[in-house]
C-alpha cells in the first residue's frame, strides 16, 4: 500500500485505469455486436444440421432486437451511452459509443434483417444452407450493428471489413456466372473504399494521436486545416464510395442484382447506408471543420445523385437493376442533408436512412416475388401480373410512392424537413433537384408498375393477349415470403401515417450529432477547454 | 527519413493506382496489394519514426523514457495487414473462378451482369 503511494507520488500520471466492474446495463451495448457474432460462429459448427440454422438464426435475431429496443429507452432517458473495453478509460481502450442516431439504424437492420431469414427459407438450396447463409447473414449484421455503435475509427474500419467479408460470402453464394462477374465488381471496389479509409485513418492518427471518435471531436476544433481537409475529402471519398454516391456509385447497378433476392435486399437495406452512417458521423460530430470546407462539393454531390440516379432506373429492363438505381438516388437525399446541417437537415437525413433501410428492402424483397411469378428479371418480358396478383400489385405501388417520397408514406417526411432546411438556408438548388428526384422516381416506378402489373402481356405483339406464363406462388411463398414483405411494409405505412415517433428520434440524433458534449460526456472525457494538441511522442508515453 | 518514406509512398501508390487501372484481373490484383502496402506504410510514417528503441520500460524505472517506438501504428498495420491479406485471398480465389467459369481475365469482356449492348428501355408508357 505504502510502495503504491510512493509511485503515485512519484510518477503522477494521469487516471486512465478503469478500477470497478462495468454495470449490467453496459453490457447491452455491446451485446448485440457479440450476440451475431457468436451466433455466426455456432451456427458453422452447426453446419451439417441444416434444420436447426434458421431457428436459431431467428432467436438471435430476435434477442437482438429485444436488447436493441431496451437499449434505445435507455438512451431515450438518459442520454447516449459509452462502455469501453479492455478495463483502459477513454482515449485508450477502445470505446463502443451509441446515441439514438446509430440505435435506430442497428433496430432497423436487426428487423430487416429478421424478415430477410424468413424470406429465404423458402427457396434456399440444401448446398447453401451447408455453406454457411445463416452464419454469414449473421456475421453480416455483426459488422453492421458493430459499425453503428463504435465510437472509435479503427475499429469502425474493423466492422466495415466483417461487413465485406460477410458480404463476398453472400453475393457469390449459389455460383451462378453472373454472381461471378458482379462479385468481381462488388470486390475490388469496395476492397478499394475501405483501403481509402485506411488512409485516412493513418492520416487521423498522426494528426491527432487518437482514434476515438468523442477524443478527435474534441481535438479537432483546433487542429491546422490543411490536414484536416485532406482528411475530410478522403472519408467523403471512401464512405461516398461506400455509399454509391456519384461518381463513384457504378459497382451498385453491376453487383446489387447479381444474389439472391433475399441477399440483394439485405445489402440495399444495409451496406450502402452504414457508408452514408459514417459519413454523417465523421463528417458531422467528429470533424464539422472539415464538413464546412467540402460543403460546396457535398450539394454539387447531392445534386447529380439526385437527379442521374433515377434516370438511370428509367433506362433499365432489369427489374433489380433499376432498384438499384433508385436506391443511389436515396444516397442523394442524406447527402442533401450533410449539405445543410441545421436541425432539420440532419434529422431529415437521419429519417431518411431510417427510412431508405425499410423501404429498398422491402422493394427488392418485391422484386423477388415478381420475379418468382414471372420467371424472369427482364420488365420487357413481364406484363399481366394485375390480375394473378392484385395485392402484390398494391406492395409495389405502395413501395414506389413511399421511395418517390409521396404523402402519406414514409419517405415524405424526410423529404419534406430536407426541402424546410434547404429553405432556412435559401439552398434554391437543393430543393429543385430534391423536387426532380421525386418527380423522376415516381416515373421510373410507376413505369415499372405499368409494365409488371398493368399490361396484359409481355412487350411486343402479343402484349394486349394475357400473360400465360405466369406461374402462381406456392402456399409456402406465400407464407414465408409474402407474409413478411407484407408486415414490413405495414411497418412503412404505420410510420408514414403516424410519424411522430420518428420525428422525436431523428430530432435527439440530430442535436446529438450538431452538438457533441452529450456523446462525449458519454464517453467521459474532457471537457473541450481542457484539451489542447498532443505534442510530438506523447500519445506513447501515456 | 521522413521525406524519403514519403516519396516511396507516393511511388508505391502511382504504381498500384496504374496497375488498377488496368482491366486485366491479375494486374488490379497486383495493383490491389500494393495500395494496400503503400497505406501499411503510411500509417507506420503518420505514427512519427524514432529511433529503434522498443516500448519497454527500463529495470528501474516507472515510466518509459525517451525516445521509444510508439506501438499503436504497429498494432494498427498489423490487424490491417491480416484483413487486407485475407480479402485479397478472397479477391485472388474469386478472379480464378471467374477466369475458369467466364473464360475472361479482362473486365472489358465480363459482360454478364451489365449486358455490352443493354436492350432499349420499354417505349410503351
Amino acid at each position: 500500500m505504502e510502495e503504491k503511494a510512493n509511485y503515485e507520488a512519484a510518477v503522477k500520471l494521469p487516471v486512465a485505469m478503469i478500477d470497478f466492474a462495468t454495470g449490467f446495463a453496459d453490457w447491452f451495448i455491446i451485446l448485440p455486436t457479440i450476440i451475431a457474432l457468436m451466433g455466426a460462429a455456432l451456427l458453422i459448427m452447426l453446419r451439417f444440421n441444416r434444420s436447426i440454422q434458421p431457428i436459431l438464426t431467428i432467436i438471435f435475431i430476435l434477442t437482438i432486437i429485444i436488447i436493441e429496443i431496451n437499449l434505445l429507452l435507455r438512451i431515450l432517458a438518459l442520454g447516449p451511452q459509452s462502455m469501453t473495453m479492455g478495463k483502459w478509460l477513454p482515449p485508450f481502450g477502445i470505446s463502443f459509443t451509441v446515441d439514438i442516431f446509430g440505435i435506430s439504424f442497428a433496430l432497423a437492420s436487426a428487423l430487416t434483417a429478421l424478415i430477410v431469414t424468413i424470406y429465404a427459407q423458402a427457396d434456399l438450396a440444401k448446398r447453401e444452407v451447408k455453406y454457411g447463409f445463416h452464419s454469414l447473414l449473421l456475421l453480416l449484421l455483426a459488422g453492421v450493428s458493430g459499425a453503428f455503435m463504435t465510437g472509435d475509427m479503427f475499429n469502425l474500419y474493423v466492422w466495415f471489413e466483417v461487413m465485406l467479408i460477410a458480404s463476398f460470402g453472400l453475393i457469390i453464394m449459389g455460383g451462378r456466372k453472373i454472381q461471378l462477374d458482379g462479385a468481381i465488381k462488388y470486390g475490388f471496389l469496395n476492397f478499394l473504399a475501405t483501403s481509402f479509409f485506411l488512409i485516412a485513418l493513418g492520416l487521423i492518427y498522426g494528426l491527432f494521436g487518437t482514434l476515438n471518435m468523442a477524443d478527435i471531436s474534441l481535438k479537432a476544433a483546433n487542429a491546422p486545416f490543411g490536414p484536416l481537409a485532406s482528411i475530410g475529402a478522403l472519408l467523403l471519398l471512401a464512405f461516398g464510395m461506400k455509399a454509391a454516391a456519384f461518381p463513384v456509385n457504378a459497382w451498385l447497378p453491376a453487383s446489387y442484382h447479381t444474389p439472391h433476392p433475399a441477399v440483394s435486399a439485405l445489402f440495399g437495406g444495409l451496406l450502402t447506408k452504414v457508408g452514408t452512417y459514417a459519413l454523417l458521423r465523421s463528417l458531422l460530430l467528429v470533424m464539422p471543420t472539415a464538413r464546412d470546407f467540402l460543403e460546396p462539393l457535398i450539394a454539387a454531390l447531392a445534386v447529380i445523385t439526385l437527379i442521374l440516379a433515377p434516370l438511370g432506373a428509367i433506362a433499365q429492363t432489369n427489374l433489380r437493376r433499376a432498384i438499384g438505381f433508385l436506391l443511389i438516388g436515396g444516397i442523394g437525399s442524406v447527402l442533401v442533408g450533410l449539405a445543410v446541417p441545421n436541425l432539420r437537415g440532419v434529422a431529415g437525413a437521419s429519417i431518411y436512412i431510417f427510412h431508405s433501410i425499410l423501404t429498398i428492402s422491402a422493394l427488392y424483397l418485391v422484386a423477388g416475388l415478381i420475379e418468382k411469378i414471372m420467371g424472369t428479371e427482364d420488365v420487357r418480358k413481364m406484363g399481366g401480373l394485375y390480375s394473378a396478383s392484385s395485392w402484390l400489385s398494391i406492395l409495389f405501388l405502395v413501395l414506389v410512392f413511399a421511395v418517390a417520397g409521396l404523402p402519406p408514406f414514409l419517405g415524405f417526411w424526410p423529404k419534406l424537413l430536407l426541402i424546410e432546411a434547404s429553405l432556412e438556408r435559401g439552398e434554391i438548388l437543393l430543393i429543385i433537384a430534391l423536387l426532380t428526384n421525386s418527380l423522376l422516381t415516381a416515373i421510373a416506378g410507376s413505369r415499372l408498375w405499368a409494365h409488371i402489373f398493368w399490361r396484359a402481356g409481355p412487350e411486343g405483339a402479343n402484349s394486349e393477349q394475357p400473360n400465360e406464363k405466369l406461374q402462381p406462388l406456392k402456399t409456402k411463398d406465400k407464407w414465408l415470403c409474402s407474409a413478411p414483405t407484407t408486415i414490413l411494409i405495414l411497418l412503412i405505412v404505420y410510420f408514414g401515417i403516424n410519424p411522430n415517433t420518428i420525428f422525436g428520434l431523428g430530432r435527439v440524433a440530430a442535436l446529438d450529432l450538431l452538438n457533441s458534449d452529450r456523446y462525449v460526456e458519454a464517453t467521459g472525457l474532457a471537457k473541450p477547454d481542457l484539451v489542447t494538441m498532443p505534442q510530438l511522442g506523447e500519445e506513447g508515453e501515456k | 527519413m521522413e521525406i524519403a518514406l514519403a516519396i516511396l509512398i507516393g511511388m508505391f501508390f502511382a504504381v498500384s493506382i496504374y496497375l488498377l487501372l488496368s482491366r486485366a484481373i491479375i494486374r488490379m490484383l497486383l495493383g490491389i496489394s500494393i495500395f494496400g502496402n503503400a497505406v501499411n506504410l503510411l500509417i507506420f510514417t503518420a505514427g512519427r519514426l524514432t529511433k529503434e528503441t522498443p516500448p519497454i520500460v527500463p529495470m528501474g524505472e516507472e515510466i518509459l523514457l525517451e525516445p521509444f517506438a510508439n506501438p499503436l501504428p504497429q498494432a494498427l498495420i498489423l490487424t490491417a495487414i491480416v484483413i487486407g491479406f485475407a480479402l485479397f485471398t478472397f479477391l485472388l480465389v474469386l478472379g480464378y473462378r471467374a477466369y475458369q467459369e467466364l473464360d475472361a481475365d479482362d473486365t472489358d469482356t465480363m459482360r454478364i451482369a451489365e449486358p455490352e449492348r443493354a436492350p432499349r428501355p420499354p417505349l410503351t408508357y
